[in-house]
C-alpha cells in the first residue's frame, strides 16, 4: 500500500524524494535489530577506545621500563605489562588505531578502485569489459593470503620501513579487495542500465560521466555500504593476520595481529596470556560486531525481505 | 442451488502483521458452495479474494494468520483438522490451481515425476500406474505427444500448457472442490478462454464444484452460477449471476460493471471508479467503500454496513438498502 | 551445453594463463633470491649459479622457459630443501589433502542439517543460535582460535597434543599409527571446520528462506504432500544447486586457509612448507605453491560450472 503513495509522491519529484525515504527507513529498520545496534555501539566505543582513549592513559606508548617487565594484570596497569614493561592496554589502544585504520582506508580504496573499474565495465562492455573482468577473474583465481603472503615477501624484500609499510599494506589488501567488488557492481550496472530511467537519461543526451557518477553508481549505494562494512571486517582479519606472521605491520608500530606474535613465544604463550589474549580477543569482537552490523544493513536495505 | 452445501465458510478473519501494522486481509467472510456449483469471487487486486481462496487450504504465508472463523467441507471443520487429515484432503478432495503457471511447477522435476506425486500420495497407485494415469491425464487435456511432455523439464513448455498440466495435477484424484485462483490472469487470451473450456468440461465430467478468483468480469459471466463481490477484504454483495448483472445494487458493484467496456459500443472515455483501494493496515470504522462512493451519506462515515438479504439469495452491504429509518 | 562447456573451457585456459604470468611477474619484483641473500658466496661464484638457474635473463623469456619447464612437470628447485619443487609437493600435499578433506565433509554435512533446519524455523530459538554461531565462527582470526585451542585442550586440559602430526620419538605402526595421526587431526580439523562453515550455513539458510517462499513449494504443499518430502525433496534441491558452486570454491579455500593452522600445530603440509619459504627466501617453492593452489581454484571453478549446468535443467537443456 505503502508503495502506492511513493509511486505517486516519486512521480512528481522523481530524484530527490527517493534516496531520503529510502535511508530513513533504512535507519528506522536497523534500529529494530538489536544485534546490530549493539554492534554498532560496540564499534562506536571500540573508535573512542582507539583514538581517544590513549590521552587518558598514564603510560606513554613506548616507555619501557624493564622493573616492571611481564606484570599480570593490576590495578595500575589493567592488562600487565609486557617483556619490555610497557603497559598492554595502552599499546591495544595505539594499535587499534592502527588496525582500524587500515581496515577502513582499505576498504575505501577497494571500493574507489572496485566501484569504478565495475561502473566503466558494465556502461561500456566490450573490449573494456573483457579486459577488466578478466584482470579480475584472475585475481580471484589466486587465493588471498598466498597473494598476501607474496606481496608481504616483496615488502620486506624492498626493505620499506617500518612507518610507510602500513600504507603499503593498505594497498596490498585493496588490490586483493577490488576484484569482487567490481563484479557485484557490474552486475547491478548491467541490470540498472536496462531499466527506464537510464533509457530517460539517454533521450535527455547526459554525458557518459554524468551518466555513471550520477545515475549508475549512486544506485549502487545501498549494496556497496553493506559490502563496504563487510570488506572492513575481511581487511581487519587479513591486516591481523598478515602482522601477526610479520609480513604487515611490523614493531614497533604496534597492531592488534603483531601484538599478538607475543604467543609465538613459547614462554609467553603458555604463561602470560594477558600478552596475547586481549588482542585476539579485541579483533573477534571488533569483527564480529563489523559483521553483525553489515547484515543488519543488508536485512534493513532489502525490502524483499521485509516481512 | 438447493443441493446441499460441500463448502462453507464462516466469518472467516485472516490478518497479516507487517512492519505498517496489522493488515486485515480477509474480515468476516461468509459464503457457501453447493454440490456441482461455481462460485465466483470478484474484486481488484489487493482486495483479498486470494488470501481467501488461500485459508480454505491453509496455505497462506508465513506472516499471516487464520485469526477467527470455521471452513466447513462436507461437514467437517478444516481449520479444526490435524495437519495430517489436511494433507490428505489437499490434492486429494480439494484441487487448486494458481495464477502463474510458470512459477507454480518445480523446476529441477519433470513434469510426470511432479504429476504422479498426489496419485501416489492419496491413491496409493504404485509408479507405473500413476505415470500411465498422468499420460492419460494429459491427453485429456488436449496436449499432443503425452509420452514426450511427461519427460519434459516445465521450462520447456509454454504457459498454456503447464497450467493444463496443473489443472491436471489438481482433478488428478476426482477432487470434490477445485479452487482456481485467477487461473487465466497470466495467459494470452486466446489460451484463456480455452483454459477456460477445459475447466467447464471437467465440472460436467467429474461433478466438481469450482470456486473461482478472478478480476475479470467476462470469465464470470462465462462460468459463474453465484458471485461474491469482495472490496477491501470484505464482502460488499453476493448474489446469483444472472442478479448481479441485471440487478447490480451496491455502487461498487455498479461501478465494476460500468468500467467493463463492451464490444460494439463506441465511448469516448471508458468508466472509471474514482480514488484507490484503502490501505488495508489503516482502516477506519467507516463503509470502506466511503470515499470512492458517489452515494456517500452520513452515516457512512460512521459504521461499516452489515451485509444483509435484500432478496432470495441476494445480499448486499450498503445503507442504501436498508430501511428508511436508517436513511 | 556444448559450446557453453566449449566458452567456459577457453576462458579457464585465458585465465589459467594470466595468473601463472601475474605470479611470475611478482616474483620478477623480487630483488633478492637465495643466491643475493647467501654471503658465504663469493661474485663469481654467484654469477655461475644465476646463470646456472637462468636468473639473469630478460623477464619475458624467463617466463616462457619457466612455463615450458612447468607444463614438463618442473616447477623448479627448492634451494631451501635441495629437492625438486614437484617432489617436495608430492610429500607434503597428502597431509594437507587429507585434513582438508575431512574438514570439507564435516563442513559440507553440519551446514547442511543446520542450515536448512534454521531456515524453515526462522526467527525460532534454534535459528538464534545457529545465527550466533554462524557469526561468531566467520569472525575468529584463524591464529587466534588455533592458540585458544591449544592452550585450552593441549596445555590446560592436557587432552589432546599441541602440535606435529605423530608423538615425538613415535615409532607406532599399523593401527596404533593410524589412531596416533587421527589424535594430532581432531584439533586442526575442527578448527577447518570452524572457519568455512560460516559462510556456507549462512548460504544454505538463505538459499533455503528463498527457495521455501517460492510458488512451486506452495503446489506441493497444495497437492497435499507431507512437509517432509515438501523441505527435503521440492525444496533442497533448488537450494542445494547453487551451492554447488561453492564446493570447487572450497578445496583450495581450505589448503590456503589452513596455512596458518599448520604452521601453528606445526602439521606437515604445503601450508607450513609455504610459510617456511617464505622467512627463508625459498622462492621457487612459495611460487609453485601459489600455482599450484591458482590452478586447483581455476579448474575448481570450471568443474563447478559445468557440473551446475549438467544437473540444472534450465541450462542443461540449452
Amino acid at each position: 500500500m505503502e508503495t502506492v503513495k511513493q509511486l505517486i509522491y516519486k512521480e512528481k519529484k522523481p530524484v530527490k524524494v527517493k534516496s531520503p525515504s529510502l535511508w530513513k527507513q533504512t535507519y528506522r529498520r536497523l534500529k529494530k535489530n538489536k544485534l546490530a545496534m549493539i554492534s554498532l555501539f560496540f564499534l562506536i566505543f571500540m573508535f573512542l577506545l582507539s583514538f581517544v582513549g590513549p590521552y587518558f592513559s598514564p603510560y606513554i606508548l613506548d616507555r619501557t621500563d624493564i622493573a616492571y617487565a611481564n606484570r599480570p594484570p593490576s590495578a595500575s596497569h589493567w592488562l600487565g605489562t609486557d617483556n619490555y614493561g610497557r603497559d598492554v592496554l595502552t599499546r591495544l589502544m595505539m594499535a587499534g588505531q592502527i588496525s582500524l585504520t587500515i581496515g577502513l582506508a582499505s576498504m575505501f580504496l577497494s571500493i574507489v578502485i572496485g566501484a569504478f573499474l565495475g561502473a566503466v565495465s558494465g556502461f561500456y562492455r566490450g573490449v573494456v569489459d573483457l579486459v577488466i573482468m578478466r584482470l579480475a577473474d584472475i585475481l580471484m583465481s589466486i587465493p588471498g593470503l598466498p597473494l598476501l603472503l607474496i606481496m608481504g615477501a616483496i615488502l620486506s624484500e624492498w626493505k620499506v620501513p617500518s612507518e610507510y609499510r602500513l600504507y603499503i599494506i593498505m594497498i596490498m589488501l585493496s588490490v586483493v579487495g577490488w576484484p569482487a567488488l567490481a563484479r557485484l557492481v557490474r552486475g547491478q550496472i548491467l541490470s540498472l542500465r536496462e531499466q527506464p530511467f537510464m533509457q530517460a537519461t539517454e533521450v535527455l543526451g547526459l554525458s557518459d560521466r554524468r551518466k555513471i557518477f550520477h545515475h549508475l553508481i549512486p544506485n549502487t549505494l545501498p549494496l556497496l555500504l553493506v559490502v563496504a562494512t563487510l570488506n572492513v571486517a575481511g581487511s581487519i582479519l587479513s591486516e591481523s593476520a598478515l602482522s601477526f606472521l610479520g609480513l604487515g605491520v611490523v614493531p614497533p608500530t604496534p597492531s592488534w595481529g603483531n601484538m599478538m606474535d607475543a604467543a609465538n613465544n613459547y614462554m609467553d604463550f603458555r604463561k602470560r596470556p594477558w600478552l596475547w589474549i586481549p588482542p585476539g580477543l579485541t579483533i573477534f569482537l571488533t569483527v564480529v560486531s563489523i559483521n553483525l552490523l553489515g547484515d543488519g544493513l543488508r536485512d534493513a536495505l532489502d525490502p524483499k525481505m521485509k516481512r | 442451488m438447493l443441493s446441499e452445501a460441500l463448502l462453507e465458510v464462516k466469518n472467516l478473519e485472516t490478518n497479516f502483521y507487517t512492519e505498517e501494522g496489522v493488515v486485515k486481509a480477509v474480515n468476516n467472510v461468509s459464503f457457501s458452495i453447493g454440490e456441482q456449483e461455481t462460485v465466483c469471487i470478484v474484486g481488484e487486486s489487493g482486495c483479498g479474494k486470494s488470501i481467501t481462496s488461500l485459508s480454505i487450504m491453509q496455505l497462506i504465508p508465513e506472516s499471516g494468520k487464520i485469526e477467527n472463523g470455521e471452513v466447513n467441507f462436507a461437514g467437517r471443520n478444516l481449520l479444526e483438522m490435524s495437519k495430517k487429515e489436511i494433507n490428505r484432503l489437499r490434492g486429494n478432495d480439494i484441487g487448486m490451481i494458481f495464477q502463474e503457471p510458470m512459477t507454480s511447477l518445480n523446476p529441477v522435476y519433470t513434469i510426470g515425476q511432479q504429476m504422479i506425486e498426489p496419485l501416489q500420495e492419496h491413491l496409493l497407485l504404485s509408479r507405473k500406474d500413476a505415470y500411465k494415469k498422468a499420460q492419460e491425464l494429459i491427453t485429456l487435456l488436449g496436449i499432443p505427444n503425452s509420452e514426450k511432455i511427461i519427460n519434459m523439464y516445465p521450462h520447456e513448455l509454454s504457459g498454456g500448457m503447464l497450467q493444463r498440466i496443473m489443472i491436471g495435477i489438481a482433478i488428478s484424484c476426482n477432487p470434490r472442490l477445485i479452487i482456481a485462483d485467477e487461473p487465466t490472469t497470466a495467459l494470452d487470451v486466446t489460451i484463456q478462454a480455452q483454459i477456460l473450456d477445459i475447466l467447464r468440461d471437467i465440472k460436467k465430467e467429474l461433478n466438481t464444484s469450482i470456486l473461482l478468483i478472478t478480476h475479470d468480469l467476462g470469465v464470470v459471466a462465462e462460468m459463474a452460477d453465484y458471485v461474491i463481490v469482495m472490496y477491501a477484504g470484505k464482502i460488499v454483495e453476493r448474489g446469483p449471476v444472472m442478479e448481479m448483472y441485471t440487478n447490480p445494487q451496491h455502487p461498487y458493484t455498479k461501478g465494476l460493471l460500468k468500467a467493463k467496456p463492451l464490444i460494439g459500443e463506441r465511448k469516448e472515455s471508458l468508466f472509471t471508479i474514482a480514488g484507490q483501494v484503502p490501505n488495508l493496515a489503516e482502516l477506519s470504522d467507516s463503509c470502506y467503500f466511503a470515499d470512492r462512493c458517489e452515494h456517500r451519506m452520513d452515516i457512512c462515515l460512521k459504521k461499516h454496513p452489515e451485509l444483509k438479504e435484500t432478496s432470495a439469495n441476494h445480499s448486499v452491504s450498503c445503507y442504501l438498502y436498508e430501511g428508511e429509518a436508517v436513511r | 551445453m556444448k559450446q557453453y562447456v566449449l566458452q567456459r573451457f577457453i576462458q579457464m585456459i585465458i585465465i589459467l594463463f594470466g595468473t601463472s604470468f601475474i605470479i611470475f611477474f611478482l616474483f620478477a619484483m623480487l630483488p633478492g633470491d637465495y643466491i643475493d641473500s647467501n654471503l658465504s658466496l663469493t661474485p663469481e661464484r654467484a654469477q655461475e649459479l644465476k646463470a646456472l638457474y637462468g636468473l639473469d635473463q630478460p623477464m619475458l623469456q624467463r617466463y616462457f622457459t619457466w612455463l615450458g619447464n612447468v607444463f614438463q612437470g618442473n616447477l623448479g628447485y627448492s634451494l631451501k630443501h635441495q629437492e625438486s619443487v614437484t617432489s617436495l609437493l608430492n610429500k607434503y600435499v597428502w597431509n594437507s589433502f587429507i585434513v582438508a578433506l575431512l574438514a570439507l565433509f564435516l563442513t559440507w554435512t553440519i551446514a547442511l542439517l543446520t542450515g536448512v533446519l534454521s531456515a524453515i524455523k526462522q526467527y525460532s530459538l534454534l535459528d538464534g543460535i545457529v545465527t550466533f554461531f554462524v557469526f561468531a565462527a566467520m569472525s575468529f582470526p584463524s591464529f587466534f582460535i588455533s592458540l585458544l585451542f591449544i592452550k585450552w585442550f593441549g596445555v590446560d586440559l592436557k587432552i589432546l597434543p599441541v602440535g606435529g602430526m605423530i608423538d615425538t620419538g613415535s615409532n607406532s605402526t599399523g593401527f596404533a599409527y593410524i589412531l596416533e595421526v587421527g589424535k594430532h587431526m581432531i584439533l586442526p580439523v575442527t578448527i577447518l571446520t570452524l572457519l568455512s562453515i560460516g559462510s556456507l550455513t549462512r548460504y544454505f539458510r538463505t538459499g533455503m528462506l528463498e527457495v521455501i517462499r517460492q510458488d512451486y513449494i506452495r503446489t506441493a504443499r497444495a497437492k497435499g504432500l507431507k512437509e517432509s518430502v515438501v523441505i527435503f525433496k521440492h525444496a533442497l534441491k533448488n537450494a542445494i544447486l547453487p551451492v554447488i558452486t561453492l564446493l570447487a570454491f572450497e578445496l583450495p579455500g581450505l589448503f590456503s586457509g589452513a596455512i596458518i593452522m599448520e604452521q601453528i600445530f606445526n602439521w606437515p603440509g604445503v601450508g607450513r612448507i609455504q610459510l617456511e619459504s617464505v622467512s627463508f627466501r625459498d622462492y621457487p617453492v612459495l611460487m609453485a605453491f601459489t600455482l599450484f593452489l591458482s590452478c586447483l581454484t581455476i579448474i575448481g571453478n570450471f568443474l563447478a560450472d559445468v557440473t551446475y549446468a549438467a544437473v540444472d535443467p534450465r541450462i542443461r537443456l540449452k
